[in-house]
């Protein structure tokens, strides 16, 4: 692990609008320098993606970024981000992708040259490589077209690379729904972080050969899986608090192999990160109900650098298209975050300090996402040996600070969650402290139909 | 109280080796296989079930419950073979094509399963074909179609399509998945439809006709 100390050593240094190390664009937007930008991500709406309706398909991307971009220009936005996120369709077949790829950045180089508005462009390949069962993760036609994306919309102008990754899902999703700590970790800290180096080593390589910025990666298909879960009443939320710890892990390494930010919106583990790299990120909250639903509205935003509605299709709403709707969302969200930083740090922990409090004591979820809190987690994460003891020292914290605010008084917890509180802990200790033999163990114990262990470079004995 | 009635009890604790052992017993006691599964099995997954559905417990704890009936399963499945007992219904459930997701598929099968339903799952990213192919093999009553992204929801439609025009046997059409609303299912021509996991199993014995 290349980060053994975290780059904020003050929690009252850990904010929105504010890294330590900020992000210049072409275009001059400052990440994490002093003010909030709006992230805006857009879908389309029900229907399918395919030769046929790529007319009607382009028809909705131009429509999308000429009406957000002339409101944010109206609301006098200092900058926008918007992320392409692809479809499915978009990745398997990179022309489809490309094609909308020179339509946005067209839209948004009209934008400038009739509004004078900056912009910049996040590129985020929709990660096929599970349409394969087993997933495939280094080598095929869905590795080979995701990365065809990467480089083309790079070549394109596409200014920030990310991407969602998906190495080790295969596993977790069964491991989140066993409430299986060890295969949470196995799946996140030794096949997630295995894919991601080799993931991101190749998007580094895409990224300096175009002269473009390795943004970062989220574990949204891990801990956001969780979150729904326990929105939904399947599993218990102080489990996935805990999984939200470990997924700080997995993400850390793509800033491992040439990440600078903004982290991507969906990863709520971004606190962390930020903690320790010091780095920007951007967040999402409140203003992502549109995309679905989450205890962290608030407390979300006490970290971003660029603010973010996650995603929202193109549908019509009593005020206009949607996502122009959420353009205008996010813009005043910035707006007061903006003020805020205006009037001096004071005002601005003033504010950080209402949006924490404000969700921190009612879910598991939003408390181990405190300032305090997320200073103890990324600091268990930095001193940790090695990926796979600091997902145990991570879950293990996170355990520990949900136990202590709960018995303080100062957190909710439902009683019927208090035993896993237990069970976690309980499962933790049992956990071998060698790796290998970690991983003996739960090769032992996974389903070998779901996953191929050579595509994460482990052997089987 | 019974052998029948502590069966009952180990499963729905989630019990593996008790369900096994009392399974064991209760058939040396001379209980027949077929009442094991009504009136033992089968009421413990159904309180099961009504528990998960009222909030009660999480999935992990039904899924433990569930790995318990199947170990109670392992012992009759021999003896309700050479009785020539076999489920009365069969249900097929897949993920649509073009959609990987399968959490809420996986749930329902559980469910399902619980409710003694012979249940066939086909996996993620089923083409419609698959799934006329799958009805003329194993003639089902009942046939489950998940989706979880707003771009797979035509394929959903498709798929009830290609059902219905292939001249497959009469089957039941049920639908679910986070964007699916009942509203999309009567579009579609589905015969029913679930909002969760809970409610499915419900929505599945009236439609296969179980009750």
């Amino acid at each position: 692990m290349k980060y053994r100390r975290l780059a904020i050593a003050n929690s009252d240094d850990l904010l929105f609008g504010s890294a330590p190390k900020p992000l210049v664009t072409r275009q001059g937007l400052r990440l994490g320098g002093g003010l909030v930008y709006p992230e805006l991500n857009f879908t389309l709406p029900t229907m399918e993606v395919t030769a046929a309706t790529m007319p009607t398909v382009v028809r909705h991307y131009q429509e999308i970024i000429k009406d957000a971009l002339r409101r944010a220009t109206e609301l006098e936005a200092p900058g926008v981000v918007i992320e392409f996120e692809t479809l499915p369709p978009m990745t398997a077949n990179p022309a489809f992708g490309l094609e909308i790829v020179q339509i946005l950045l067209a839209g948004m180089e009209e934008a400038r040259r009739q509004y004078g508005l900056r912009t910049v462009l996040r590129m985020t390949p929709n990660d096929n490589r599970e349409f394969a069962r087993p997933p495939v993760m280094r080598s095929g036609e869905h590795w080979e077209r995701m990365l065809e994306l990467f480089e083309g919309s790079a070549r394109a102008g596409a200014e920030l690379l990310s991407i969602e990754s998906v190495g080790g899902k295969e596993l977790h999703d069964e491991a989140l729904m066993n409430c299986d700590l060890g295969q949470v970790i196995f799946a996140l800290c030794v096949l997630g972080v295995r894919d991601m180096e080799f993931l991101w080593k190749q998007l580094a390589v895409i990224a300096r050969r175009h002269g473009v910025i390795c943004a970062g990666d989220t574990a949204c298909g891990f801990g956001n899986t969780a979150m729904v879960l326990a929105e939904q009443k399947m599993i218990p939320r102080v489990f996935a608090a805990v999984v939200r710890a470990v997924t700080a892990v997995r993400t850390l390494v793509a800033y491992e192999h040439g990440a600078v930010g903004p982290g991507k919106d969906c990863a709520y583990e971004n606190p962390y990160l930020k903690a320790i790299t010091g780095y920007p990120v951007a967040m999402e909250g409140k203003t992502s109900a549109c995309a679905h639903f989450s205890p962290l509205g608030n407390i979300a935003a006490a970290y971003a650098d660029t603010w973010s509605n996650e995603s929202v299709q193109n549908v019509r709403l009593l005020a206009g298209m949607a996502p122009t709707c959420y353009m205008e969302q996010l813009i005043y969200d910035c707006r007061l975050m903006n003020r805020a930083l205006d009037d001096g740090k004071t005002a601005a922990l003033a504010l950080r300090r209402w949006l924490v409090d404000s969700d921190a004591g009612l879910d598991p979820q939003a408390w181990v996402l405190t300032p305090e809190n997320v200073f103890e987690i990324a600091q268990a994460i930095v001193g940790a040996s090695d990926y796979y003891q600091a997902g145990i020292a991570a879950a293990r914290c996170a355990v520990t600070l949900l136990r202590t605010g709960y018995s303080e008084g100062r957190l909710k917890i439902a009683k019927r969650e208090l035993g896993f509180l237990d069970s976690m802990a309980a499962q933790l200790d049992e956990l071998p402290s060698d790796e290998a033999v970690f991983i003996g163990r739960q090769m032992s114990l996974a389903d070998p139909a779901k996953y191929l262990p050579g595509e994460y470079g482990l052997r089987v004995a | 109280m019974t052998t029948l009635e502590q069966l009952s009890q180990a499963v729905a604790a989630g019990k593996s080796k008790d369900a096994k052992a009392l399974t064991q017993r209760a058939l040396d006691e001379g209980a027949q296989p077929g009442d094991l599964v009504d009136q033992a099995l089968v009421p413990a997954m159904a309180a099961v079930g009504e528990k998960f559905k009222n909030n009660e417990i999480f999935v992990p704890e039904m899924l433990i419950a569930a790995r318990a009936m199947k170990e109670a399963m392992n012992v009759l499945e021999p003896r309700l073979l050479a009785a020539g007992i076999t489920p009365k219904y069969t249900a097929l459930i897949g993920t649509v094509q073009g959609d990987l997701h399968d959490i809420g598929k996986n749930l329902v099968a559980v469910m399902w399963k619980g409710a003694n339903l012979r249940v066939i799952d086909l996996g993620t990213n089923v083409v419609p074909a698959k799934f006329v192919a799958a009805i003329q093999e194993f003639r089902p009553q009942l046939v489950g179609l998940s989706a979880l992204l707003t771009t797979t929801m035509p394929a959903m439609g498709e798929t009830v399509r290609a059902i219905r025009a292939s001249g497959c046997p009469p089957v039941k059409i049920m639908v679910g998945g986070a964007p699916i609303s009942q509203q999309f299912a009567d579009e579609i021509g589905a015969d029913g439809y679930a909002p969760d996991a809970a409610s499915a199993a419900d929505k599945a014995k009236t439609l296969a006709g179980v009750v």
